[in-house]
């Protein structure tokens, strides 16, 4: 019995075994000097974790009586996270390790914080839904903190735990109270109660709770206050970290809460993810208009972006899901290759964040240029990048659930929001020039994530590497 | 060639794949190398898309030559062309060799100059081919990254605003038609245009937060789309985007810009708005062919005051486009046919006027009238030049303007006299602009000192006008070269848009007897 439950975890067992015993072997040996290796192997081994999650085949597992679920979502979602975690890795070695910051513990925290995500999206419990979260959580945490010696990494730390820990337990209280009102933890009881008759008030209110602490971890307005600050303070590979991974597992977690849960209500809790999603789209847009740092401008766009991901949650179909998962999948695509460039710009070997160094980039150096032009028009959803369908897709899913005026405004939103994409552009291609010029220094995995992430942009119009088939077997599993 | 709609779109696209990929270094040889590879890509991309025209059967009034394939989330790569979309092809494909022979003074970046022009081709024809909504859209965006940096990198002096400018007002503009293209799929269920013309949108009225909309659901279609189509036209009061984004572009950039780009908005009402919303579009008529005809007078007069040679020309354009939403939304034969013809005969004069413009500019380094004055008595050949389109401008008889402002004037009369009446007044306007510009840059004596030693246009020069010249003058005098290739597809429109009008209006009395 307990076999085949754990043949069902076996990925996430493997990960965090495997997390466990490295840190025994550095704390014993070498420490630090073993930094380097285990970015390696941890990357390798989320790869090929992700590539046996891939290849596993169809078919719904539940373990542990209904509080783990491997199904096509979760593994799409798990795939999704694992993927982007190991580049997101490789892409910081070099930058850590010639900033002093490639403590051996970083490596095994983003392992253990991706075996918290594979736990949140496949969780058929609320008890297994809050150990999945604060696993992931505890564990970014720390990493947001990492450089010790920096008062705003500290505080970017400090106050990410502070929000964290008050979303926890709004979530928490949610939590409690759904189960007060409908007397069990399990997802598939919870929906019993629902679809029984009329959703409870003391339901709805945990329900809401749920959202609230839920919207905090993908930065939703108005639960986004951490975003830019933790984004700005955190050393950069690890705001890339936060910018991709993590929101996918929250994401993920969203539409699993939601659906599994609460797929009997969706009258009830749409409205609040219209109004959620709508708050985010137009705060993103305007307030990165005024953003001088690239980070910062970054955190407001994923705040943007997450708003466009919520209207296909929003929408309470099976298209509305294909459609989110269509656009996370593209959305840490783009970011992981922003980032990539992102650590590149340096000057005398400090990295520099300021949109103004990017001055005339383009005569330096055309090939980045153009590369980081694509990135910010997909970003932007400008046709032919990926990123226009990306946002086509959730359109298509909200007009289809009669959504159209979330819809309408998400476009006006979107024109706003090109804006400041342009303006990168306008800094590259047309800016005066600049007196201090930066450096981008690049490893062959940065060039290689930057190129390779702007090359998608162009070739998944024509050919998407079966991800859109995935993607909607993946909703079908979720919803039915 | 079964696929010659693609061929024909994509050698440009190769063109410049191949410039990115093997030409390097900044220096002569490569400049050159890079102005001859974008030269023959355009000029063979014009001998190709002969093969369309002469492919093409003018009494079939379906789409001919369709090429279809899957593509990916269930929308189809669909490219087909027919009366309304040919010739605009054939326009785009005849323009863009001159206008890269007009830069090849440029020396700034020469490479990627090339490349965004090549690239820019390639999504203008997508536009006018594609068959499928989403495609179209596609292309139609698409075509604001390529203009955008051609007029941020090789612009005049405040092309960072113009730059933005341009870009923010057509892309808010396309969003809102993006929205009802999506409600088109959801409602239809398909994004082919072919089938998307004969499905019939609801338009029963209903009320949306107080506000009650006659029409329904067919006037808010075209609403979002008008808002895309009247600013890429650019319609007043929509228009001012377009002098910036003309001072501000390099010669070639305004070329395409006036001769190509504002086509587009006219195409897209004769490929969309009108077919898809005839209920919408009936509705709107009165308003759009008020802003139209305000649009003639008032532009006309604000050209008259300009001091900038290109700001004005900008002006008589957005002149100019007033004919053309006229004339399509007076929705008769002579109405729709004249609007085609004004926009492919405004393809041939305003691009002839802009590098016109671009002349001088090359000479003396400045737009303002004020600098001019005198020019006949050193440039001979270029005072003819300028009085030919000058008078075609004007819409002397013989000239391709004349015809097109006679056809749209004479539909629109039929509909609407007052509206009439008022755009008529207009063509003295233009006169007046149009011969008094002339007058103070080329007539008079030659005072200024500067000008003392300008030269007559080059033979260079002189080969990217003559096609020019030939086409504004063959339209003038055979105008049937045109209307017999567009007739029998404006008359199917125009019979299939009066009967889902007679429809909707029966079907509005069964409901309220």
């Amino acid at each position: 019995m307990i076999q085949a439950d754990l043949t069902v975890i076996l990925p996430e067992i493997i990960l965090a075994i495997y997390a466990m015993v490295a840190l025994i072997g550095a704390v014993y040996t070498s420490k630090d000097g073993l930094g380097p290796l285990l970015v390696w192997t941890t990357a390798g081994l989320m790869a090929l974790l992700a590539f046996g999650i891939a290849t596993q085949g169809g078919g719904t597992r539940e373990a542990f009586g209904g509080m783990f679920v491997d199904d096509g979502f979760a593994r799409f979602a798990k795939v999704a996270i694992l993927l982007s975690a190991a580049s997101v890795l490789l892409m910081s070695q070099d930058y850590m390790a010639r900033r002093g910051l490639l403590r051996f513990e970083y490596p095994l925290l983003v392992a253990l914080s991706a075996v918290g995500m594979m736990m949140m999206v496949s969780a058929g419990d609320l008890m297994s839904l809050y150990m999945g979260l604060e696993l992931q959580s505890l564990a970014l945490y720390v990493v947001a903190a990492l450089r010790r010696d920096s008062a705003k990494s500290t505080e970017a730390g400090l106050k990410y735990f502070v929000l964290g820990a008050l979303s926890s337990g709004l979530l928490l209280y949610g939590a409690s109270l759904i189960y007060g009102f409908s007397g069990t933890t399990l997802f598939s009881g919870i929906i019993q109660t629902a679809q029984a008759g009329e959703v409870s008030l003391g339901l709805l209110f945990g329900l809401i709770f749920l959202i609230s602490g839920l919207a905090f971890k993908v930065s939703a307005v108005p639960f986004h206050m951490w975003t830019p600050d933790v984004y700005e303070g955190s050393p950069t590979p690890i705001t890339a970290f936060f910018a991709t991974a993590p929101k996918v597992a929250a994401m993920g977690l969203f539409a699993r809460v939601l659906h599994d849960a609460f797929g009997a209500a969706v009258a009830d809790w749409q409205q609040v993810i219209v109004l959620l999603s709508v708050l985010s789209m137009f705060l993103g847009a305007i307030a990165a208009i005024g953003q001088r740092d690239i980070k910062r401008l970054m955190a407001f766009s994923s705040i943007a972006h997450m708003g466009y991901a919520l209207i296909g949650l929003a929408a309470g179909t099976e298209l509305g899901v294909k459609s989110m998962l269509m656009y996370l999948a593209i959305y840490v695509t783009m970011n992981v290759g922003t980032f990539a460039f992102i650590l590149m710009m340096e000057r005398d070997g400090q990295p520099v964040t300021d949109i103004d160094a990017l001055r005339q980039y383009s005569r330096r150096d055309p090939g980045k240029a153009l590369a980081v032009l694509i990135l910010m028009f997909s970003l932007a959803g400008v046709p032919p990048m990926l990123g226009f369908f990306a946002k086509f897709g959730v359109w298509q899913a909200g007009v289809d659930a009669g959504l159209t005026g979330l819809v309408v405004a998400s476009a006006i939103a979107s024109a706003i929001g090109a804006f400041y994409y342009l303006r990168i552009v306008f800094y590259m291609y047309f800016g005066e020039e600049n007196e201090d010029p930066i450096e981008t220094r690049s490893s062959p995995v940065l060039w290689g994530a930057l190129m390779g992430s702007a090359a998608l942009m162009l070739i998944g119009v024509f050919y998407q590497f079966g991800v859109e088939g995935a993607a909607a077997a993946a909703a079908a599993t979720l919803v039915n | 060639m079964d696929n010659i709609l693609s061929i024909v779109t994509f050698i440009p696209a190769l063109a410049a794949l191949i410039l990115a990929l093997f030409l390097r270094g900044e220096d002569a040889a490569a400049q050159r190398n890079a102005k001859w590879v974008a030269l023959f890509a355009t000029t063979v991309t014009f001998l190709v898309s002969i093969g369309i025209y002469t492919g093409f059967d003018p009494s079939n009034t379906g789409f001919q030559m369709v090429e279809e394939g899957e593509w990916l989330m269930g929308l189809k790569y669909k490219m087909g062309v027919d009366g309304i979309s040919i010739l605009f092809i054939l326009l785009t494909t005849f323009i863009m060799p001159l206008t890269i022979l007009a830069s090849w003074q440029v020396t700034d970046r020469v490479k990627d100059y090339m490349i965004a022009f090549l690239l820019l081709e390639t999504l203008m024809l997508g536009v006018f081919m594609a068959l499928d909504l989403v495609l179209f859209y596609l292309f139609f965006e698409a075509g604001l990254i390529p203009m955008f940096l051609i007029i941020g990198i090789w612009g005049g002096k405040d092309r960072i605003y113009a730059s933005f400018k341009f870009f923010l007002y057509t892309f808010l503009g396309s969003v809102l038609m993006l929205v009802a293209m999506v409600a088109m799929y959801a409602d239809a269920g398909t994004t082919d245009i072919e089938a998307l013309m004969t499905h019939q949108f609801s338009s029963e009225s209903f009320s949306v937060l107080g506000i009650y909309i006659v029409g329904g659901m067919q006037t808010l279609m075209f609403l979002a789309f008008f808002a895309s189509f009247a600013v890429k036209m650019p319609m007043w009061p929509v228009h001012t985007w377009l002098p910036d984004a003309h001072v501000q572009a390099p010669t070639a950039g305004s070329v395409v810009l006036a001769a190509i780009l504002l086509k587009m908005g006219g195409y897209g009402f004769l490929r969309f708005s009108l077919p898809m919303f005839p209920v919408g579009s009936a509705v709107m008529t009165d308003l759009v062919l008020w802003m139209s005809a305000i649009a003639v007078v008032y532009t006309s007069l604000v050209a008259l005051v300009q001091e900038d040679m290109k700001k004005l020309i900008a002006y008589s354009s957005v002149a100019h486009m007033g004919f053309v939403t006229m004339g399509i939304f007076a929705a008769n034969q002579q109405g729709i046919d004249g609007a085609i013809f004004q926009m492919l005969s405004h393809g041939f004069i305003s691009a002839a006027l802009f590098l016109i413009v671009g002349v001088i500019y090359d000479r003396m380094h400045t737009r303002d009238i004020e600098a001019y004055g005198g020019l006949v008595n050193r440039m001979p050949a270029y005072a003819l030049v300028f009085m030919l389109f000058t008078m075609a401008n004007v819409g002397l008889p013989g000239t391709s303007g004349f015809v097109g402002e006679f056809l749209t004037l004479m539909g629109a009369f039929q509909v609407n006299t007052w509206v009439t009446a008022v755009a008529a007044s207009g063509v003295i306007f233009s006169a007046a602009y149009a011969l008094w510009l002339y007058r103070r840059v080329v007539f008079g004596d030659l005072i200024k000192e500067s000008l003392k030693s300008i030269t007559d246009m080059s033979s260079r020069e002189r080969a990217i006008f003559a096609p020019l010249v030939v086409m504004t003058i063959l339209l003038g005098v055979y105008p049937s070269l045109v209307t017999d290739v567009i007739g029998n597809s404006t008359a199917a429109l125009i019979s299939n848009y009066d009967m889902a009008l007679a429809a909707a209006e029966a079907a509005t009395q069964v409901a309220s007897h």
